[in-house]
């Protein structure tokens, strides 16, 4: 009967997206509900963007748009210069280690609008390939540097990936969950 | 006619740092020089990298606050309130009142304390000998306010999630009173010193420019954007705390040089006293620490937060599992995204500038490391 329910045209849709929200506590499974601002710039995001989306939601008052990897300079040359959005500052990139995959998270910000967003992109651990985005704001620049160094994610087409807060030689990346906290190497 | 002829030049590689009084901590610059102006520079940061990111996801969400007090240590409380405020947030937890003028009172006066050592240290670094010694003497007063407060002159760990750690002495009020009344006579003194000093503006004034729009897209934030004329304070645009009650003016400039740079900070201390002035007027009686469970245990969910740091726009991404100790936590510090256009800024400028370039920008190494 559970295989049957399961098997239904609408839940064979729904449950991939389920499933990944749950492994990674992403926008589908907010603490707090978006606030007004946030849902306004949402639907925003989800007019401009279209058909990049493959998920959405946020919490608080980030709005939060899942895209695929290869479509995120796209994604982002969009943000930055569709006037209705105007995400002129690159105000975070992080990554993730959510064990399964990587996940790169951009937090966006307009300076002259005042409102933010969070775009996210999951990656395979064992291959991490994320096009640059350094050619549309170029403080991406040391953090993809950071995120290479701590996570191994290649930024392709980055100008220089040299390491940044390690040293030349440093074996393993300390950022991932896998790392262990003691019991490496030391300098 | 062999006076006339054409002296051939060879670019130079000057190794500058890690170990230099000038570069504010452990901090290398690679410069390419043709005589003397600067070629290319190429920074080199990660001396200081002790991890701190990865720390905070093996401690509880209270020990975290001890290894933010010593990212910026020269604006510990500043800092300490950004990641009580991120885990407050996700928490849904509310401030007693009083503890958040408290913050905001302690958190000022931080950031007069840090303006107050670039005062000194900018003064050093355009070779005045004496600013340094005035602003040590100013920012005496706040670390022994600091001190009675919370136990420490510097890394304090005195804000909780959920309030302040303890009620501040009784004669909080009126020592406060007393040292702004001091450190505005003493501020006054150090600007009439150093701010149109012939020497200091030759020095500082047209070097190192950046406009906005470049400035914006390197991530520059703080003085350092405002500056170019970019009005943009975390404290005006997304207030936190209770700096919407509040009074203040946020100074912009416009050339976006060195001096500009300076003067901004200098202009900002003021507003800071203004700040902390209205602040003991409207703080409130009451508890300063909200009733919560002895262990914070966030629910599952991320949040970014982010503060005016006297450096400029801090951040945290906090992810959580909804377990005691942070998922992830990933830090945006200021410092890293004022030194990212240090190409930019020092390409054509002469050696010795380098030094007052470098200076203006205000970092502290162990936010840009982590």
């Amino acid at each position: 009967m559970a295989t049957d329910r399961g098997q239904g045209g609408a839940g064979e849709v729904r449950q991939p997206q389920a499933e990944r929200a749950a492994g990674h506590g992403g926008p589908q499974a907010p603490a707090q509900p978006l606030d007004a601002m946030g849902q306004a710039t949402l639907a925003l995001l989800q007019r401009s963007l279209g058909p990049y989306v493959v998920e959405s939601g946020g919490s608080f008052d980030q709005p939060v748009v899942q895209v695929r990897p290869k479509d995120i300079v796209e994604v982002c040359r969009i943000c930055k210069e569709r006037e209705a959005l105007d995400f002129n500052l690159l105000h975070c990139l992080s990554v993730v280690d959510y064990e399964e995959h990587l996940q790169v998270v951009y937090h966006l910000y307009s300076l002259r609008l005042k409102h933010k967003a969070v775009l996210k992109v999951d990656v395979p651990s064992d291959d991490p390939t994320v096009p640059t985005v350094t050619p549309i704001w170029r403080g991406a620049d040391w953090y993809e540097r950071e995120g290479h160094d701590l996570f191994g994610v290649v930024f392709e087409g980055h100008p220089n990936l040299a390491p940044l807060l390690l040293y030349e030689g440093f074996e393993g990346y300390p950022g991932r969950k896998s790392f262990p906290f003691h019991d490496y190497q030391e300098w | 006619m062999t006076t006339e002829k054409q002296q051939e030049t060879v670019e130079l590689l000057l190794n500058m740092g890690p170990q230099h009084p000038a570069t504010h901590g452990v901090f290398r610059m690679v410069l390419w020089i043709d005589g003397e102006r600067v070629v290319d520079v190429e920074p080199h940061i990660g001396y200081l990298h002790r991890g701190s990111e990865k720390l905070c996801e093996g401690e509880s969400y209270a020990q975290i606050v001890t290894l933010f007090d010593r990212l910026d240590y020269i604006a510990n409380f500043n800092n300490e309130l950004v990641v009580c405020r991120a885990a407050e947030k996700l928490m849904g937890v509310e401030v007693p009142e009083r503890a958040q003028y408290i913050r905001v009172i302690l958190c000022e006066l931080n950031r007069i304390a840090s303006h107050l050592l670039f005062y000194g240290t900018y003064g050093l670094d355009a070779g005045a000998m004496t600013p340094v010694l005035y602003a040590f003497r100013e920012r005496e007063r706040i670390q022994n306010l600091f001190e009675a407060v919370s136990g420490a002159r510097m890394m304090h760990n005195f804000f909780r999630i959920g309030g302040v750690n303890e009620d501040v002495p009784p004669d909080f009020g009126q020592r406060v009173r007393r040292i702004m009344g001091e450190l505005r006579r003493g501020m006054e003194e150090c600007d009439r010193l150093l701010s149109f000093n012939e020497i200091f503006l030759s020095r500082t004034r047209g070097i190192g420019a950046i406009d906005a729009e470049t400035a914006i897209d390197y991530g520059l934030t703080g003085p350092n954007l405002r500056a170019c004329g970019v009005p943009y304070d975390v404290r005006k645009d997304d207030p936190y705390e209770v700096y919407d009650r509040l009074e203040f003016d946020v100074p912009v400039a416009e050339h976006g040089d060195c001096w500009d740079r300076y003067w901004l900070r200098v202009q900002e201390m003021y507003q800071s006293l203004h700040i902390v002035e209205q602040c003991l007027e409207q703080m409130p009686e009451g508890p300063v620490m909200a009733q919560l469970r002895r262990i914070a245990r966030p629910p599952k969910g991320e949040v970014f937060v982010h503060c005016e740091n006297p450096r400029g726009d801090l951040g945290v991404y906090l992810v959580s599992d909804g377990g005691p100790k942070p998922y992830r936590v990933k830090v945006r510090p200021p410092s890293f995204c004022s030194l990212m256009p240090l190409k930019h800024l020092m390409r054509g400028c002469y050696v010795a500038d380098c030094v007052v370039i470098l200076g203006s920008i205000d970092i502290v190494l162990g936010e840009v490391d982590r």
